[in-house]
């Protein structure tokens, strides 16, 4: 092999590099966050657990009801019936989306693109930014 | 693809009925199976249509735009000052444009006096056979059973192909964010759109699912807007079609629009 | 192979500096345009697509051209081609390059591109032509490739490439077929709806990128030692002169057509091309030039004497390109949006920010070929195959 003293040495950095998060942070566990819920209700659409871990794949298959099939009304496993609806259903309960939402995905550092077109329900203390996205032209 | 994803549902029931998270099997007891439905009050119909009846709308001449206003306000459609970046679901503008083939120099009488300088109502024709939805790459588009050409705005990717197939002018795309452009009161039970996608009237497919009409309709006054089923033969729009001859736009491009004009 | 291009005359590396810096330039624009969105260009609600869908179809033409050499010398055994066939296949490879990058540009919603291989739909022509330019672009680089890595260590080319080579000629085709098609099938817009579309694509494409060819062999043959051979340039000047008369009748075919029918929906559009409509006439001064260079070209052409000439060929080539540079990297786009489908007037202006962008995509295109060519044209000089027969 040419030059196989570079090549070594460049592998080497690269995987210094490429580790470089695990090892920085080996041993540190960060905090997992606070959420709150922001409601009195004891259990959201289904239960918590799989909420948790399927509130993604859940709020997919909702959108693709509700814009593709016409679909609105979503019954539960619990028999409760629900208007499939980011904004008008889950909102309505999780009315704090900066203590509950965002909260988790900053933790894991995901941002979905939701809030892009989905308005976010105004928080306590938000009222002003509210009013700056009305009147920002 | 659809059916393999929204199969996730029906997996995912089972699995809140036991299969695998712990906590949950207490619920099993009281589950049931999950159910998609169409609202019980929602309106349905075999094919949707509106009749534009431009006798009622001689409002128009004299500044009445209440059902550009009912839709903007309903859909937070942002109004630009500015042409270039323009989002439009339905508007006003002359029988010259609304029917560029219409067109007759010698043309007097109610024509001239009545129409020449009316605005005309104009949106998306919902048309049977849409260009629009032949050209999207991705099915952004597409056409209900019941007629509407619907948008899926979580899908669009803005190659705006659809613009240049539709021959009404019916799309808009958001050159640009338009929240900060919204001018009417926001509506929070709607979203706006975000930029670089294509969007454009959907016959209110949301007021439908509730029971309501379309907004531009339920905002006339003069009940110059009449919304309903086409297919079905009691219905007040065939009935308003049985009675008035009307005209459609561009009908010799076979796209069968879905919006009919009683002159 | 690759590794060729990494050293060079300084000319070769100042070139490379310089086109670097316009892609640079370019990719700065194009994240603000990402910023921004879309209202960043000239584009509007009426005039929707614009320059960059202009130069994409321009530049498909170019990348289908690289049949001309392919076919004569695989399918008619015609040696004289042999030594530049590299150049048509990676010219093909740079120029689709640069069409799926003002493809990409183009989109709204770039972070969504793969949508159209999620939901695949065969009735929309954007996504077959998301099919054939791709594989246009891999058959190219695998050809090319090969058989330059081939030539390089004097083996015979593997026979699995000759199926490949067979392959790309009818895919040219398509390429370019499924381009028109994008336009041609859209009601309510006269100015495209014209089943002479695609065959006028081809035969402006089988002249414009067959005359930057003879331009890149002019030009090596001059500064470098690689030379193609004047029986080649000239053999490629002839197919120009064919396919420029071509392009030419048809689209006097087309005028024929729209202007003895007299059809709103159809003159309304040439109207504003040659003599302006309602007082807009943005594109008249343009397409007056792109008339005048296309005599021009077909007078240079036509006549042998002027045509294997080595000072007049090149003045006739450039007419070529910039004359159906204009006609479909500028006119055929825009005109179709103006008048509208509703008869109202939008003007369209370039901004500086999609220039910019525009010129960037250019950049990289011409990179790419460099960085191609000066492989091809390092292994050819090692071979001995650069000097004239």
């Amino acid at each position: 092999m040419y030059n196989s003293g570079k090549i070594i040495i460049g592998i080497i950095i690269f995987l210094v590099l490429a580790t470089f998060p695990f090892w920085f942070n080996r041993g540190v566990a960060q905090a997992p966050p606070k959420l709150e819920v922001g409601t009195q209700e004891k259990q959201c659409v289904e239960s918590t657990p799989f909420m948790k871990a399927n509130h993604m794949k859940l709020l997919v298959d909702w959108r693709d009801y509700v814009v593709r099939d016409g679909k609105r009304e979503y019954t539960s496993t619990t028999g409760k019936k629900f208007d499939m609806s980011l904004q008008n259903t889950c909102m309505k309960c999780h009315t704090q989306k900066t203590k509950f939402c965002d909260r988790c995905h900053d933790y894991v550092e995901v941002a979905p693109t939701c809030w892009d077109c989905h308005i976010a329900p105004v928080e306590p203390g938000q009222a002003q930014q509210a009013k700056a996205l009305r009147s920002s032209n | 693809m659809d059916d393999a994803r929204r199969r996730f549902l029906k997996i995912a029931g089972l699995s809140v009925l036991g299969l695998g998270i712990k906590p949950v099997t207490d619920a099993v007891a009281t589950a049931g199976e999950v159910e998609i439905t169409s609202s019980p009050n929602a309106l349905k119909a075999k094919r949707w249509a509106m009749v534009v009846d431009i006798k009622k709308c001689l409002k128009a001449k004299k500044g009445c735009k209440e059902c550009v206003i009912a839709c903007n306000t309903t859909h937070n459609v942002p109004e630009f000052d500015n042409p270039k970046d323009e989002v439009k679901w339905i508007w006003l503008t002359s029988v010259k444009h609304a029917f560029p083939d219409q067109e007759s120099q010698y043309a007097e009488g109610y024509y001239k006096d009545t129409l020449q300088d009316l605005p005309f109502v104009v949106l998306c024709n919902h048309c049977d056979n849409p260009p629009c939805v032949r050209v999207c790459p991705v099915q952004a588009t597409f056409r209900r059973a019941d007629g509407i050409v619907m948008m899926d705005y979580h899908r669009c990717i803005g190659c705006r192909f659809c613009m240049a197939a539709c021959p009404f002018g019916a799309r808009s795309l958001n050159w640009r964010d338009p929240r900060p452009f919204i001018k009417t009161p926001l509506n929070r039970e709607y979203p706006t759109r975000s930029r670089g996608v294509v969007e454009k009237c959907t016959f209110c497919d949301e007021r439908l699912a509730k029971g309501l009409q379309p907004a531009c309709v339920a905002a006339c006054k003069d009940k110059a807007l009449v919304f309903g089923d086409v297919e079905d033969p009691n219905s007040e729009v065939r009935e308003l079609l049985r009675k008035n001859p009307s005209i459609r736009r561009k009908p010799q491009l076979g796209t069968h629009p879905q919006v009919y004009y009683i002159l | 192979m690759l590794e060729k291009a990494l050293t060079g005359s300084r000319s070769y590396k100042v070139w490379i500096v310089v086109l670097l810096a316009i892609v640079g330039i370019g990719f700065v624009n194009y994240l603000r345009q990402l910023d921004y969105g879309l209202g960043i260009t000239g584009m509007s609600r009426d005039v929707s697509w614009g320059l960059y869908i202009g130069q994409f179809t321009f530049l498909v033409g170019v990348a289908a051209s690289a049949v001309m050499l392919v076919l004569p010398y695989y399918l008619h055994n015609y040696k004289v081609f042999g030594k530049i066939t590299i150049l048509g296949e990676f010219l093909a490879v740079a120029s689709v390059t640069m069409c799926l990058s003002f493809i990409i540009v183009d989109l709204g919603k770039p972070q969504r591109a793969f949508n159209v291989l999620l939901h695949p739909t065969p009735n929309s022509i954007l996504f077959w032509d998301m099919v054939v330019l791709n594989g246009y672009l891999f058959l190219n680089i695998i050809i090319g490739w090969t058989l330059l890595g081939c030539e390089r260590r004097g083996a015979p080319p593997p026979k699995w490439v000759k199926p490949l080579i067979y392959l790309s000629i009818p895919w040219a085709v398509s390429i370019h077929t499924v381009t028109a098609f994008l336009y041609a099938g859209l009601p309510g817009r006269g100015f495209w709806l014209t089943a002479i579309m695609a065959p006028r694509f081809l035969g402006s494409a089988f002249a414009s990128g067959p005359s930057l060819l003879i331009l890149f062999c002019l030009f090596l043959r001059k500064f470098t030692k690689f030379d193609a051979g004047w029986e080649a340039i000239s053999s490629l000047a002839k197919i120009v002169t064919y396919a420029m008369l071509v392009s030419v009748f048809f689209f006097l075919c087309e005028l024929f057509t729209v202007y003895y029918s007299q059809i709103p929906e159809h003159i309304l559009h040439f109207n504003y091309l040659f003599q302006g409509l309602h007082g807009h006439s943005e594109l008249t001064p343009w397409m007056w030039i792109c008339i005048v260079l296309a005599l021009v070209a077909v007078g240079l052409l036509i006549n042998p004497k002027w045509r294997n000439n080595e000072k007049i060929l090149p003045i006739a080539c450039l007419c070529v390109f910039f004359s159906l540079w204009i006609e479909k990297g500028i006119a055929l786009v825009l005109t179709g949006f103006i008048p509208s489908p509703l008869e109202t007037i939008t003007r369209y202006m370039p901004t500086p920010t999609e220039l910019a962008i525009t010129l960037g995509i250019w950049g990289l295109g011409f990179l790419v070929l460099s960085v191609l060519y000066k492989v091809a044209l390092t292994v050819k000089e090692q071979t001995g195959d650069s000097a004239s027969h």
